[in-house]
């Protein structure tokens, strides 16, 4: 236990770099997964066909692969970035084919009324979306994009296996070399973890029942 | 002319384009047919909805009512003829389709409220985001609009919070916000309560009063009679009588509207 007590700070460093590779991660995932699902149910054939090829091509791709073809084969096509900054990128790619699924479901999940009550008032594309459509959508995956999020939290560990040291499962191994403790540095980190997805998902009921959406 | 086929054998009146066809008609339609993939199910209509006039379609289901008022701001593409709101044909798309639309106000028949938003918030968006009105005066507007229709109370409440009476009420007043120049309405007291109808058919009526130009799918035929200048009914995708509403009920022309009206009036 010693061990935890001694290099509480280095918990801490690790958890923190955790939480902004996560975050990062779920703010560019979300961005980009928003503009696959607007092609999907955009009227321009080569949009929908192009976003559709997207989703069903990266989410194939198991994620520590993405990740190591980012970070280690990109620079051989003389493409080297900031090795966080890569696998941040890596991360998102790969989480935006999750979200575009997880918000298409929630589009489809606003009646067909609402939309033409909206286009009937003169409201065009966009603003249907983004006024009516969207809003109705995310109150209905509040859940799912929780579950996404602890997703994408738990799934930030992989940036060690690329070499990104700094986040919490990074500086447990670190620790683990130095005290050779694993089942304590280990257990320590997988505490962390569970506290974060315990938040999220807490926060998502919260957000959940203020937000639901009477029909 | 001599062949005719059996569709033309049937005892319908014919109604053509002109006998109000003048330069105050708001609404014109010309040879209007519908497709749903291989099902006709609008042939050839001709009608006109000259201002401040109250049209009210009536017959029975799956006639082609509901799709003819839904073609009118195109919520239903046509497939052949032409629709000219306000001497303009109706656009295919766009903007200027957004345009048009905000010009021809629509009531549904299941309210279609804006189930994320207050009461105020449902008249008021489109106010702000289409006609562009500082957020000051649309939300008066929507306050005076929700008063007239006697939901001033319900202001910030959700629609999930009201009875569907209420619910088309604020619809009535939402699609007003918009200062339309017709009021469509589709089957708009379909879905309610009887104790519920009379409500929603008060505000149409005072609208109506008002000088309001309307076209009212219903199968109300209370309403159609007191607040109709013109009762068109349909059957089968076809329009197979236009009249006042004193010689349709009393005296109508068309055998299968004096078979409906038969069915319906005697409850």
């Amino acid at each position: 236990m010693d061990v935890i007590a001694g290099n509480l700070d280095v918990f801490g460093q690790g958890l923190l770099i955790s939480i902004q590779i996560s975050v990062s991660t779920f703010v560019l995932a979300g961005g980009l997964g928003l503009l696959l699902t607007v092609c999907r149910i955009s009227p321009v054939l080569p949009l929908r066909l192009a976003a559709t090829a997207y989703v069903e091509l990266v989410r194939s791709i198991p994620l520590l692969v993405l990740l190591i073809l980012f970070v280690f084969g990109l620079p051989e096509i003389g493409l080297v970035g900031p090795l966080l900054g890569t696998a941040v990128v890596a991360m998102s790619l790969y989480w935006a084919t999750f979200f575009s699924e997880t918000m298409r479901s929630g589009v489809r999940a606003v009646p067909q009324g609402q939309i033409e009550a909206a286009r009937a008032l003169g409201f065009t594309f966009g603003q249907v979306l983004r006024l009516v459509v969207l809003p109705q959508a995310l109150r209905t995956i509040i859940q799912p994009l929780a579950s996404l999020l602890i997703a994408i939290v738990l799934n930030s560990s992989l940036a060690a296996a690329v070499g990104v040291t700094q986040e919490l499962t990074g500086q447990t191994q670190l620790l683990d070399q130095r005290y050779a403790q694993p089942l304590v540095t280990f257990g320590a980190a997988a505490i962390c973890y569970v506290a974060m997805a315990f938040i999220i998902g807490r926060s998502a009921g919260y957000l959940d029942r203020r937000l639901a959406v009477q029909r | 002319m001599f062949g005719r086929t059996k569709a033309q054998n049937r005892p319908e009146v014919t109604i053509t384009a002109q006998e109000d066809s003048n330069s105050n008609s708001l609404i014109r339609i010309r040879n209007l047919n519908k497709y749903f993939d291989s099902f006709h199910c609008l042939f050839d209509i001709n009608l006109d909805v000259a201002l401040g006039e109250v049209v009210v379609v009536i017959g029975p289901s799956g006639s082609g009512k509901s799709t003819l008022c839904r073609c009118i701001n195109r919520l239903e593409t046509i497939s052949s003829g032409v629709i000219e709101v306000a001497g303009k044909p109706v656009p295919a798309e766009g903007r200027e389709l957004a345009q048009l639309r905000a010009q021809a106000g629509m009531v549904f028949q299941s309210f279609n409220l804006f189930s994320h938003l207050t009461v105020r918030q449902n008249v008021a968006l489109a106010p702000i985001k289409v006609r562009r009105l500082s957020k000051d005066r649309a939300n008066a507007l929507a306050m005076e609009l929700l008063g007239r229709v006697g939901m001033a109370d319900h202001a910030h409440k959700h629609p999930g919070q009201l009875s569907g009476g209420q619910q088309q009420r604020v619809a009535i007043a939402r699609a007003l916000a918009m200062e339309p120049r017709v009021l469509l309405c589709d089957e708009p007291t379909s879905a309610l309560d009887p104790e519920m109808i009379q409500e929603v058919l008060d505000v149409l009526t005072g609208l109506a009063a008002e000088g309001m130009t309307m076209l009212v799918v219903t199968h109300e035929m209370g309403f159609a009679r007191k607040a109709a200048d013109r009762v068109v009914f349909m059957d089968g995708g076809r329009v197979l009588d236009v009249a006042p509403p004193e010689q349709f009920f009393t005296n109508p022309r068309n055998d299968r509207a004096a078979d409906f009206l038969a069915k319906v009036l005697t409850h």
